[in-house]
């Protein structure tokens, strides 16, 4: 597939305002500007773009339940807090072509009908944060942001709100909650926030990611989109590859690609010779994988058919080296600082869950704690205000059982039987 | 205290549902400058959610002062007009706000997955080692902190150490005294910044 999002990036000029109105920037905007709000509703929708974020809700279908005629403010907030272990694809977009992104919050806003878009980027993002502030910059003096934008008629603003390193204001409520100067912690649904939002007003939330996408299904036509990757699954899309690869990267590509394309082809394959062992496929919250699950088309639904998820397209690779039950407490580790602390199943069982794991992992663990882990996992699973918690259970059940006999070796030999030497054993203390 | 018999927390544990009085910490009040950025960006905000701007302003304060003091969160509460417990409540919620005094360089070791399957915990360890500090510590001359956060986000290029808040990848236990070195000498300009890779199949003058 020829490359579309990621295929001026690599040249150091991408970021400018310059150098993205050369290669056909704002053209989308222009052509949005030029048919109705609900055309350009149609249009994503008939394009087929599925949410970039990780739930894989339809863009389109989004915005229509933004309702029309609420006397509210109306607002786009771009979710820009990508934080999912294993993912840095919106990092990427960012960095390399913010007008991507700027351009698509516009067209979001006048798709329907807000004046104001604020883009949340997490607080480690400092040095991306400073290039989208310099690209908002430009696109206000050039007329692309602020009143009456090429003589249309149409205002939009675009703030970019910093947060300060909380995973779970990458929930959609709990950055809403975190927008409002609140602790990021999720909200009752419904009502959603396409009609009860930020300030209570009508709001759509929209991955960077599926943004980006916006300007080109304008220019190139939800056609050309559809007509890409398999049927459900449109669009280009953009791979994150970290772990034990020998070209870690974001890789460009449409949804037809597999796994094992992903890993022994993109990323040229496992480092050092060593054999695979074990996938996650979509960010630390999909259900990892094994190597004879590889062949599975990276797609939503080809992955949700080999019963893990696409997420945010964080693949992990992991090699023989490798103990899953280290992972899986690595994992748990971060899930237990980061649960918001709101639902107690989650708050307290991911405690749990890690002390567990990591008994397991120094041999003092015994049979009955696997019995432990599944029976807490299960009282976390669907128990909780957001997706957390079931993001959460999802290393251990899917390490259980999958590498059952793992857990088993290190309760009867009451020490890890693979201690890397990449580890210290005690996590580095 | 635990909410299950079965699964006591350790001696000298803490709960993150335990409160934490925060430090008193000097007298604080923004810099001229800082008010009237913190002015600037409320103007970003309907007029009647000042409370959105709490989150800058406490970036604010951390540029201002290091950390975030009580004296400091009351100084806040004044200036976004909620209450000092509505600003502690923030405070103790996020991870980039310290309650204590910090280092000049605090050294943020991610932690997770990506990187430490790239050798996370054996960079931390060398930098611990070097510096005869633990995770959480501040070495005595008060120079460098090291901590331990989650995932940053740049996983393809792990380990990854945010220097306040400046990015460095690819770092190795070897290279840990030379970086140390570099930091003491040039500062942050010592660092090797962020260079995600982008489809290296093809030809590419990137990192």
């Amino acid at each position: 597939m020829d490359l579309v999002i990621t295929q001026y990036i690599r040249d150091p000029n991408s970021f400018t305002l310059d150098f993205y109105l050369r290669h056909g920037g704002y053209e989308g905007l222009r052509k949005a500007l030029a048919t109705t709000p609900a055309q350009v509703i149609e249009m994503v929708k008939a394009s087929g773009l599925r949410g970039r974020g990780g739930a894989g809700f339809p863009a389109g279908m989004k915005w229509q339940f933004v309702p029309k005629d609420s006397p509210k403010p109306k607002y786009i907030c771009c979710n820009a807090d990508e934080s999912e272990p294993g993912t840095f694809k919106d990092h990427v977009i960012m960095e390399r072509c913010p007008h991507l992104l700027l351009e698509g919050c516009a067209i979001g806003c006048y798709a329907i009908g807000a004046k104001v878009a604020y883009i949340y980027i997490r607080g480690e993002f400092s040095h991306v944060q400073q290039v989208l502030e310099f690209a908002v910059r430009e696109a206000y003096a050039k007329g692309y942001l602020g009143r009456n934008i090429l003589g249309s008629g149409f205002d939009c603003e675009i703030f970019i709100h910093r947060g300060a390193g909380a995973y779970e204001a990458g929930e959609e409520s709990a950055m809403l909650e975190s927008l409002e100067g609140k602790r990021a912690q999720p909200r009752l649904r419904p009502p959603f926030p396409a009609v009860v939002g930020l300030y209570g007003c009508p709001t759509a939330i929209n991955n960077v990611e599926t943004l980006a996408n916006v300007p080109l299904i304008m220019t190139k036509g939800a056609e050309w989109f559809a007509s890409l990757g398999p049927e459900k699954n449109t669009g280009p899309k953009l791979y994150c590859i970290s772990g034990h690869v020998r070209r870690p990267g974001v890789y460009e590509t449409s949804m037809n690609v597999t796994l094992r394309d992903l890993i022994y082809d993109y990323a040229g394959g496992m480092r050092d010779g060593r054999q695979l062992k074990a996938v996650i496929p979509g960010g630390s919250s999909t259900p990892v994988l094994v190597p004879d699950q590889i062949d599975a088309q990276a797609s939503f639904d080809g992955l949700a058919k080999a019963g893990s998820m696409l997420g945010s397209a964080g693949i992990i690779v992991m090699d023989d080296t490798t103990c899953m039950v280290w992972a899986a407490e690595n994992l748990l580790h971060f899930y237990r600082d980061e649960s918001c602390g709101k639902c107690t199943p989650c708050r307290e069982g991911t405690d749990w869950l890690f002390k567990v794991l990591r008994r397991i992992e120094r041999g003092e663990g015994s049979m009955a704690d696997l019995d432990l882990l599944v029976d807490v996992s299960n009282n976390i699973g669907g128990k909780t205000l957001c997706p957390f918690g079931d993001a959460a259970v999802a290393p251990v059940l899917s390490t259980v059982a999958k590498f059952r006999d793992e857990y088993e070796a290190h309760i009867r030999e009451g020490r890890c039987p693979l201690p890397a030497a990449w580890r210290t054993g005690d996590g580095g203390h | 205290m635990s909410f299950h018999p079965a699964m006591p927390y350790e001696s000298g544990e803490l709960h993150k549902s335990e409160r934490v009085l925060p430090k008193e910490g000097e007298p604080f009040r923004f810099t001229p400058e800082n008010r009237a950025r913190i002015e600037e960006l409320a103007k970003h905000y309907p007029p009647d959610r000042r409370r959105s701007v709490l989150i800058p302003a406490l970036h604010i304060v951390q540029e201002q002062h290091g950390y975030v003091s009580a004296n400091a969160m009351r100084e806040v509460a004044t200036v976004i007009g909620c209450t000092p417990a509505e600003v502690e409540d923030v405070v103790s919620y996020y991870a980039m706000f310290y309650t204590k005094p910090v280092g000049k360089y605090v050294l943020q070791v991610c932690r997770t997955l990506s990187c430490a399957l790239t050798g996370a915990e054996r960079l931390t360890e060398a930098i611990s080692r070097e510096l005869g500090i633990k995770v959480g510590e501040t070495d005595p001359t008060g120079t460098f902190t090291l901590i331990e956060v989650e995932c940053l986000g740049a996983c393809d290029r792990g380990p990854v150490v945010l220097v306040n808040d400046h990015w460095h990848e690819l770092a190795t236990p070897d290279g840990v005294g030379e970086l140390l070195d570099r930091l003491r000498t040039k500062g942050e300009a010592g660092l090797s910044g962020c260079h995600l890779n982008v489809d290296k199949r093809e030809p590419t003058d990137n990192g």
